[in-house]
């Protein structure tokens, strides 16, 4: 009772050695986790260090048309450490996709998002979106030319939707144009309504993913084998200490890369701040060569290579809205990639090589080459999901162990 | 008097009766704040017509004013400019400027104007609002042989005329807007106003 005197009275009044036990010192995962099972817990840390790096911004920032490009070269040329918060942030923006990209495609190579994990599968496709939103409406932030005019195509996508179209995205620019009033209120949202949205997703993604226990490389369930003394999974450690020491080494090894961007390459060769968003917004003139962030260009080169207006704007969407359908479309009841037939390999490494190749062709000036490439990978983009629906019903498959392997 | 027994479906009578009114309410609160979202009066009223000298424009000269925060283009069109409008009438969507939303009555002919020569549009492309580029060389490597001037947009590479009018297969769906404008005289177009006409 002397020894743990302050523990046992908080635990008297808040479960917090309950909470501890239940989602770390005592929350069994299964003990074959591979590398990529590293982008998960990336991916939270890149959270704090969105939050901490934008909260230091947001101190010198200031959301206002006719000095928010001012402040922003203020804080990289005046503000003591400035330059290295503000690339911290915009570093961190490309780093949070390429984890939660990598973290995605964990799921889809072994199966994560099937049963009983659907709804973890949802709250993580709602992060996505609200992710991109965030990155939309902080992207417009430094008032650059790819902010007001990224802005302004995105916007204007809501305007091919019929009837309301119009009306819509006045409501969403609070004026005519992109203006002083959208730049405020996306500010707000930037800081304030999508950080707290992300962060109940964050929650529930873990609450849901602790309840239902870990999916793992062999995509066997680690509960059907428990001790029949402890009812612990057979197959399963403790998160803490195992897992949580492992990770450190993968934040470590993800540390040394993003401070080689971040120290070497903040701009990312145009890539992660494009040039044109040096240049202060001219709401007269659009740049020669538009393109959006990196993150968005395979949904980008979608929208592209339909040559009508709503029915880009749909197939964009569609490709976006597909992917919360997975559990759904992939009827196969083998989860893991391992114990799958090739028809399923190959259709994953086309729809990976597709969404590749996609964002690599908006990144390119359009002539008719890029738009011919854009629209077959568009075509096999959208084919993964029909094939997936149509061969996974009976789909061959080879022997699930009952154990997972090492 | 029953003093014991609970009576259910009153309960859950009440509970809905109450949820119901209780997220009428909130429906209601919420649309002030949706409402803020809309244009404010400054931003209403930051759209006044704009006055605009042409006397001094060449043939083919192409002019942008700021209108409502927008780019508005007066071209100046030769004779031999309005003479190939004509030429491009297969190859448009939208030829003869049926779409009533996209100019006022009086610019619902070939030319789309008030007077031939002079060529007043709203520069943000129809399908994603970029600003469109003034293109009015004559068969360009890049645009092909049959372009006889007009409007390419650099985001999505939609095509107008040098009437503002969309070719086909291109993925803006409409011309380009003509605005409300009037000569005041001779050498001056007022932008914004429309000056009674009907």
């Amino acid at each position: 009772m002397a020894k743990n005197n302050l523990l046992t009275w908080i635990d008297d009044r808040f479960p917090l050695t309950k909470l501890w036990n239940e989602h770390l010192a005592e929350y069994y995962a299964p003990k074959n986790f591979n590398f990529w099972y590293f982008f998960g817990s990336l991916a939270l840390m890149v959270l704090v260090i969105q939050i901490l790096s934008g909260l230091f911004l947001t101190m010198h920032y200031k959301p206002d048309a006719a000095s928010a490009f001012a402040s922003v070269e203020y804080i990289m040329r005046d503000v003591p450490y400035g330059w290295l918060i503000r690339y911290i942030h915009s570093t961190g923006a490309t780093a949070f996709f390429i984890v939660v990209y990598l973290h995605m495609l964990r799921g889809l190579m072994y199966g994560s998002y099937k049963k009983p994990r659907e709804l973890i599968w949802l709250f993580g496709m709602f992060i996505y979106l609200a992710l991109m939103a965030e990155a939309f409406m902080g992207y417009l932030l430094p008032w650059g030319q790819m902010s007001y005019w990224g802005a302004q195509v995105i916007i204007s996508l809501f305007g091919a939707i019929p009837v309301v179209g119009d009306a819509l995205t006045l409501w969403i620019r609070g004026d005519f144009v992109i203006s002083d009033a959208t730049l405020n209120r996306f500010f707000a949202l930037h800081v304030i309504a999508l950080p707290l949205v992300l962060i109940f997703l964050v929650v529930a993604h873990i609450l849901a993913l602790h309840e239902v226990g870990s999916n793992n490389p062999d995509g066997v369930e680690i509960k059907k084998n428990k001790d029949p003394v402890t009812h612990i999974p057979l197959d399963g450690i403790p998160f803490h200490p195992y897992y949580t020491v492992k990770d450190i080494v993968g934040v470590v090894v993800f540390l040394f890369f993003f401070a080689t961007v971040l120290f070497y390459f903040p701009d990312g060769g145009g890539y992660f701040l494009e040039h044109a968003n040096f240049i202060a917004s001219d709401p007269l003139k659009t740049p020669v060569h538009i393109a959006p962030v990196w993150y968005f260009t395979p949904f980008y080169a979608i929208l592209r290579a339909v040559p009508d207006k709503l029915m880009g704007v749909g197939a964009m969407g569609a490709a976006i809205v597909l992917l919360f359908f997975m559990p759904w479309i992939d009827r196969c009841k083998v989860k893991s990639i391992r114990y799958r037939s090739g028809i399923y390999k190959t259709n994953l490494a086309v729809f990976v090589v597709s969404f590749v190749v996609l964002g690599w062709a908006a990144m390119q000036p359009v002539n008719e080459t890029i738009t011919m490439i854009s629209r077959i990978f568009s075509l096999l983009y959208f084919s993964f999901f029909i094939v997936l629906y149509i061969t996974s019903k009976n789909e061959v498959t080879k022997p699930v162990p009952d154990r997972v392997t090492q | 008097m029953s003093t014991d027994a609970v009576d259910k479906d009153k309960r859950r009578l009440l509970t809905l009766a109450t949820s119901v009114v209780g997220a009428v309410g909130a429906g209601f609160v919420a649309v002030p704040f949706l409402a803020s979202w809309m244009p404010s009066e400054r931003a209403k009223n930051a759209g006044a017509p704009v006055e605009v000298d042409i006397s001094k424009m060449a043939d083919g000269q192409l002019l942008t004013v700021e209108w409502q925060s927008k780019p508005v283009w007066i071209v100046k069109r030769s004779a031999e400019t309005l003479k190939n409008l004509t030429k491009n009438a297969d190859h448009l969507r939208d030829p003869h400027s049926e779409n009533v939303n996209q100019q006022p009555p009086y610019a619902q002919n070939e030319e789309r104007s008030r007077k031939p020569e002079y060529l007043v549009l709203v520069g943000i492309c129809t399908h994603l609002g970029c600003a469109p580029t003034y293109r009015p060389d004559i068969a360009p490597a890049d645009l092909g042989e049959s372009w006889l001037g007009g409007f390419f947009c650099p985001c999505h590479s939609s095509r107008f005329d040098l009437a503002g009018r969309v070719f086909q297969g291109v993925p803006a769906p409409s011309n380009l807007v003509v605005p409300d404008h009037y000569y005041v005289s001779d050498s001056r177009i007022l932008i914004g106003e429309d000056g009674g006409a009907a």
